[in-house]
């Protein structure tokens, strides 16, 4: 390659701007044939097996530490300003619902099952199974990424709703053990303080990470090139990408359910 | 019947296919040879619609393949094909029968109870047996390519493509796709289209052959005609010679007349 700086530059934002383009055609078609196609629920089954089921222990775990320490934070500082453990329940229920269990267990799942689809859908071209694909009569959108995009939309919600309760649990477990409060003043700062809006808001989320993580995966997976190598790169771009546009997006998807007073 | 008239096609840059003029007639093996990169495999890619041509038209009974639009039409037309990928490109999560019959719920409406029949018999005329249950990477190469086989042949298409059918195998094996290809024409009666850098196979089960150099058709003719061709670019690359018109240097980056010293010896 030859140039200069102005010359790099030029070609990235080709680059960038083609792959938006790709990205762009990519969510299109998805829409397109969900609407106009017959569904393969099958492999959209086996998806969510692999996606929900299998994603279920690690997610729970980060959200019952996740729920842990924040107790454990909250109940400290408390302790430390007012000289006695106020409001754990309230602030480990807020905090959890609202923001912690969407968007961490986005992460997780986007670091164990998209990083699984990037690799995947990226050996499938490499090999040319992909073209394999279209010349017996599919269409790759179809018979890989709309499985993949509904089973993400569908196991994501009931995986943050898992990691509400379990961070909560965990929240608790340290509350009692470790300041001593009682079951009911905890449970009775969440019910009390935390309105089904609240759960809403965070579960909202759940679908824009869910849209995020399946077509970025899918996407760095069919458009891999160049081997192994180009597999590793596409895995990784897939993880970094899902992850970054989590967090901001959850910025931006906060915002606009503030402004329609879901919050 | 196949027909292409002035066939572009270009990625990026790089324009691969510069005006492919070609006719395949029914019944017949044409045999598409030509070095790495001259666009062969891009348009038996071009011919199945997996790439579509920047300018001139591929033509197959009639059909247009880049004009087609709903997904009935591509159906049909995608029908009359099989396809021999060079590596096989078999779906590694599925066993050899749900491979091979992987094609026919969407090709044709054959009931699924009959499909390990099917198979079976599939994996008969390519010459196996009591391997459907295995997964691919179970197999041996030449098995791999005899699985592939039996996939393209499936849903009974007029037209086989392959693409560098006898590739990474050893010269026994070579010579058992051949005759199995030679096999399958005279069985099925079908027209094909075959890319290969193997003269010896090529020779065995060509009807016709056509030499594609840097994206043009240099000379299509019976094979007994290619073998005496006096096109000095045909000479050269049926007879494997690196002296010729056909330039691949030694060294991408080496430029004409520079040195060979070893660097050792260069100083």
């Amino acid at each position: 390659m030859s140039g200069g700086p102005v010359a790099a530059l030029g070609r990235a934002v080709l680059v960038a701007a083609e792959e938006t383009g790709q990205f762009t055609f990519l969510v299109r078609s998805t829409f397109g044939w969900m609407t106009s196609s017959r569904i393969e629920w099958r492999q959209t089954l086996i998806q969510i097996v692999r996606v929900g089921v299998e994603s279920l222990p690690v997610t729970a775990m980060t959200a019952f530490f996740t729920g842990m320490v924040l107790a454990l934070q909250t109940g400290s500082s408390s302790k430390h300003f007012f000289n006695e453990p106020l409001f754990v329940g309230t602030v480990v229920s807020f905090a959890l619902v609202m923001e912690l269990a969407p968007v961490m267990t986005a992460i997780v799942v986007a670091g164990r099952a998209g990083a699984a689809i990037a690799a995947e859908l990226g050996t499938m071209k490499v090999t040319e199974q992909i073209d394999a694909l279209y010349t017996l009569g599919t269409d790759p959108i179809r018979y890989l990424v709309i499985p993949r995009f509904i089973a993400f939309m569908v196991v994501l919600p009931f995986l943050t709703v898992a990691s509400d309760f379990t961070g909560i649990w965990g929240g608790y477990l340290v509350a009692h053990a470790k300041y001593q409060i009682p079951a009911t003043v905890y449970w009775h700062d969440i019910v009390n303080n935390m309105e089904i809006r609240h759960f809403v808001h965070g579960f909202l989320k759940t679908f824009v990470f869910a849209a995020v993580i399946s077509l970025v995966s899918c996407f760095k997976g069919v458009t891999t090139r160049g081997g192994a190598e180009g597999v590793g790169k596409a895995t990784t771009a897939a993880v970094v990408i899902s992850m970054v546009l989590i967090l901001i997006l959850d910025y931006f998807v906060t915002a606009v359910l503030n402004a329609f007073g879901i919050t | 019947m196949i027909d292409a008239e002035g066939v572009i096609k270009s990625f990026g840059p790089r324009t691969i296919l510069r005006g492919i003029d070609i006719r395949v007639e029914t019944g017949e093996t044409l045999v598409i040879i030509g070095g790495s990169g001259c666009g062969k495999s891009t348009f038996l890619k071009c011919v199945i619609g997996l790439h579509h041509p920047d300018e001139g038209k591929i033509v197959v009974d009639g059909i247009e393949v880049a004009k087609l639009k709903t997904e009935a039409e591509i159906a049909d037309y995608r029908r009359r094909f099989g396809y021999l990928f060079q590596e096989g490109a078999l779906f590694d999560s599925m066993t050899v029968w749900e491979n091979i019959t992987f094609g026919l719920r969407y090709l044709t409406d054959i009931p699924t109870g009959k499909y390990r029949k099917i198979a079976s018999d599939c994996l008969a005329l390519v010459g196996l047996k009591d391997v459907e249950d295995f997964k691919p990477s179970e197999l041996s190469g030449g098995m791999k390519k005899r699985v592939a086989l039996a996939r393209a042949i499936a849903a009974q298409p007029s037209y086989i493509l392959y693409d560098e059918p006898t590739t990474g195998l050893d010269p026994i094996m070579t010579d058992v796709i051949a005759d199995l290809i030679l096999d399958l024409q005279t069985k099925l009666k079908v027209t094909a289209i075959a890319v290969t850098h193997d003269m010896k196979a090529a020779y065995k089960v060509a009807t016709r052959i056509a030499m594609f150099h840097e994206g043009k058709v240099l000379q299509v003719a019976h094979p007994e005609i290619i073998k005496i061709s006096d096109n000095p670019f045909v000479r050269q690359f049926v007879d494997g010679k690196s002296e010729g018109p056909i330039k691949m240097k030694l060294k991408e980056f080496e430029a004409d007349g520079a040195s060979n010293a070893h660097p050792a010896k260069a100083s």
